[in-house]
């Protein structure tokens, strides 16, 4: 286990080193990508651009700047070319948003991505069962900025049942906190709903037809035991392992889309704006803030994995 | 004369599938008292194990249709509703099935699936229920019961899950306990242990046993009544020495040559049914055995009754062969002389 634990803690050191060498790579090559060109405007001459390019020391060696820039993020001193915000500053304050966001929306979809799947799977080959399927593709096809901009106006603009985006923090007002986020948690969670649905449905329809739960039902237990202590907690395995790692990116940063159409001022949008304006210091922040929590779930989801599953060991 | 437990009149069970219906059981009739052994012998597809889930109303679902009637102590099983069925299932009815490997949930531990059909049908605690089941293991020589009990399935040997669903089904002591072969996925050095344990244990417990299998050398062991299985349609019936010592019908004869015999001469040690069983959905006219029977005859498109045809009360067949022919000829079928054609 010990050892487990470490030579995790190593792959993941590896695995952030290497995520971070290759944003930076793919930063310089891209076409107008070189952030001295970019901040020294449209007439500067090519000095200005030089003396831009020492003082962001973007003249050493590439593996020196890399190195350097990583080291500045670490310390706490990496700032935005263009805002001169502090990145470490910009996404802790961002954190309250996102984890927020997160970890409502992560609930809805994960409860009610369980009850389609089982509602489905005890209604296989029944109209509603083909309800839930239609719904559960509709819900996977829709774009998270139509379903959310559709949502804010029929909800917040035509009728003004929920606030217009924004964010109001859980500390100052949980309710108005509560209420400015409902919008956005069931955009974000709908798709994954639909997704969740859909596989836990085959998962427990295949173990339906195992040999364990006919001995459960041979054995007298009522239909409802049987489906839940036999055939879900048996079908919920994999399902665990798509929650962990899609609750990750979520908190790392992925829902750029729903924090951007609602206004949310989280790190999902901070690395949207920071794309725009292809600044490179808060890409690197968020690219390593959302890689860390990829790697440490997906440790995480292997653990839980072990604990779900007494046949798989960790080793 | 002992206690009539099982009664099963005229089954039949059909499925509605979307190839056509299923006749999947088409007129079993036999009866099991306390105490005894009935070996139900066939090959596969012949209705042996839908005939045993069926009495456990597993095969109940909105494509099945039943005729006929089972009855445990004069009670319909066939018309039990779900909820009284569930009482009988495991507490007075218990199962096994053929594969241990997966018939054990592999999430639970070994002592919590049993501790489970324990609390399903009475009203004790966890403690109890749990120093029960060690109990139960040791009783199927499950060594070290007290650790034992607390694995998980996959730290348990074929053999040893198998002693753990026979632990699973006699928990609450039941009167029948249907073993759907239960040696077929054993290795050949266990499954006779294992045979010997489910002989001891019915006296144990006093209840009867159905021991399902397609292997004669597994009943001759120990059962009382032997019924013999071909495409849903009992073929033969009687006790355990008139079925192989006089057997009637020219199947029960194939199924006694496809025993390899290693006292006979080379070519003979193994005799095979030739062709295969029909389908349960276009079944032949007549006998059903008739396409792959050497003996077969004019007489043999007409259907044939299960009836008493020899001098032994209590043994019934279904061929028209005359008892005189059939003595005369099964000797040379057992031996493969005369495969079918």
């Amino acid at each position: 286990m010990l050892a487990f634990l470490v030579r995790r803690l190593i792959g993941m050191v590896l695995v952030l080193a290497a995520v971070s060498f290759i944003v930076y790579f793919v930063f310089v090559i891209i076409p107008g990508g070189d952030p001295a060109t970019r901040i020294a405007g449209k007439l500067a001459t090519q000095t200005n651009i030089d003396e831009i390019r020492q003082r962001l020391g973007l003249d050493k060696p590439f593996v020196v700047q890399w190195f350097d820039m990583v080291k500045a993020l670490f310390t706490g001193e990496l700032r935005s070319y263009f805002t001169q915000l502090n990145v470490r500053q910009q996404i802790i304050e961002g954190l309250p948003v996102t984890f927020s966001l997160s970890i409502g929306a992560a609930i809805i979809w994960f409860f009610f991505g369980v009850v389609v799947g089982v509602l489905a799977a005890v209604k296989a080959g029944r109209l509603s069962d083909r309800l839930i399927t239609v719904l559960a593709l509709i819900g996977i096809s829709m774009p998270v900025f139509f379903l959310g901009v559709v949502l804010r106006y029929l909800f917040a603009q035509r009728n003004s049942w929920f606030p217009d985006g924004g964010y109001v923090p859980l500390t100052s007002n949980p309710a108005q906190w509560f209420y400015h986020l409902l919008l956005p948690w069931l955009t974000l969670a709908v798709l994954f709903i639909g997704f969740y649905g859909r596989v836990l449905r085959g998962n427990m329809l295949d173990t339906i037809n195992e040999d364990f739960v006919r001995t459960a039902r041979a054995k007298g237990l009522s239909p409802r035991r049987v489906l839940i202590k036999h055939v879900l907690r048996n079908s919920l395995i994999p399902i665990v392992t798509l929650f962990g790692l899609d609750f990750a990116a979520v908190l790392g940063g992925g829902a750029i889309l729903t924090e951007s159409v609602f206004n949310l001022h989280g790190v999902g949008w901070y690395a949207a704006t920071s794309v725009a304006s292809l600044d490179l210091p808060p890409l690197m922040g968020v690219t390593l803030y959302g890689a860390f929590f990829i790697v440490v779930f997906s440790t995480i989801v292997d653990l839980l994995y072990a604990w779900l599953d007494p046949r798989v060991r960790i080793s | 004369m002992a206690e009539r437990l099982l009664e099963v009149r005229g089954l039949k069970v059909r499925f509605a599938t979307d190839d056509g219906i299923v006749n999947a059981v088409d007129g079993v009739d036999f009866t099991l008292d306390r105490g005894r052994v009935l070996g139900v012998v066939g090959e596969s597809g012949s209705g042996k194990s839908v005939t045993a889930m069926t009495i456990l109303g597993l095969t109940r679902s909105s494509n099945a249709r039943f005729e006929g009637d089972v009855t445990y102590k004069g009670r319909s099983l066939l018309t039990m509703s779900e909820e009284q069925l569930r009482d009988v299932r495991g507490n007075e009815i218990a199962m096994i099935f053929q594969d241990p490997m997966t018939s054990l949930n592999p999430v639970y531990k070994v002592g919590d699936q049993i501790v489970e059909a324990i609390t399903t049908h009475e009203n004790v605690d966890k403690r109890q229920a749990r120093s029960r089941t060690v109990d139960l293991l040791k009783q199927v020589g499950i060594p070290n019961p007290e650790r034992r009990v607390d694995d998980y399935p996959h730290h348990f040997s074929g053999g040893m899950r198998q002693r753990a669903m026979i632990a699973m089904a006699l928990a609450c002591n039941p009167d029948v306990l249907i073993a759907d072969e239960p040696t077929t996925a054993l290795d050949v050095t266990i499954q006779a242990q294992i045979i010997e344990l489910i002989d001891r244990l019915k006296d144990d417990f006093n209840s009867a046993v159905i021991l399902i299998t397609h292997d004669l050398g597994v009943v001759a062991e120990i059962a009382d009544e032997i019924v013999v299985m071909y495409a849903g349609r009992v073929v033969e019936r009687g006790g355990k020495r008139d079925v192989f010592y006089d057997p009637q019908m020219p199947y029960t004869w194939g199924l006694l040559g496809s025993i390899p015999r290693l006292d006979r001469p080379k070519p003979e040690r193994l005799a095979s049914i030739k062709g295969a069983p029909p389908s349960l959905l276009n079944l032949p006219r007549g006998c059903r055995f008739r396409p792959r029977c050497p003996h077969a005859f004019d007489k043999c498109m007409q259907e044939p009754e299960l009836e008493n045809r020899v001098e032994t009360p209590g043994h019934l067949d279904r061929c028209w062969l005359s008892v005189e022919e059939k003595r005369s000829v099964r000797e040379r079928t057992i031996r493969g002389e005369e495969a079918a054609a």
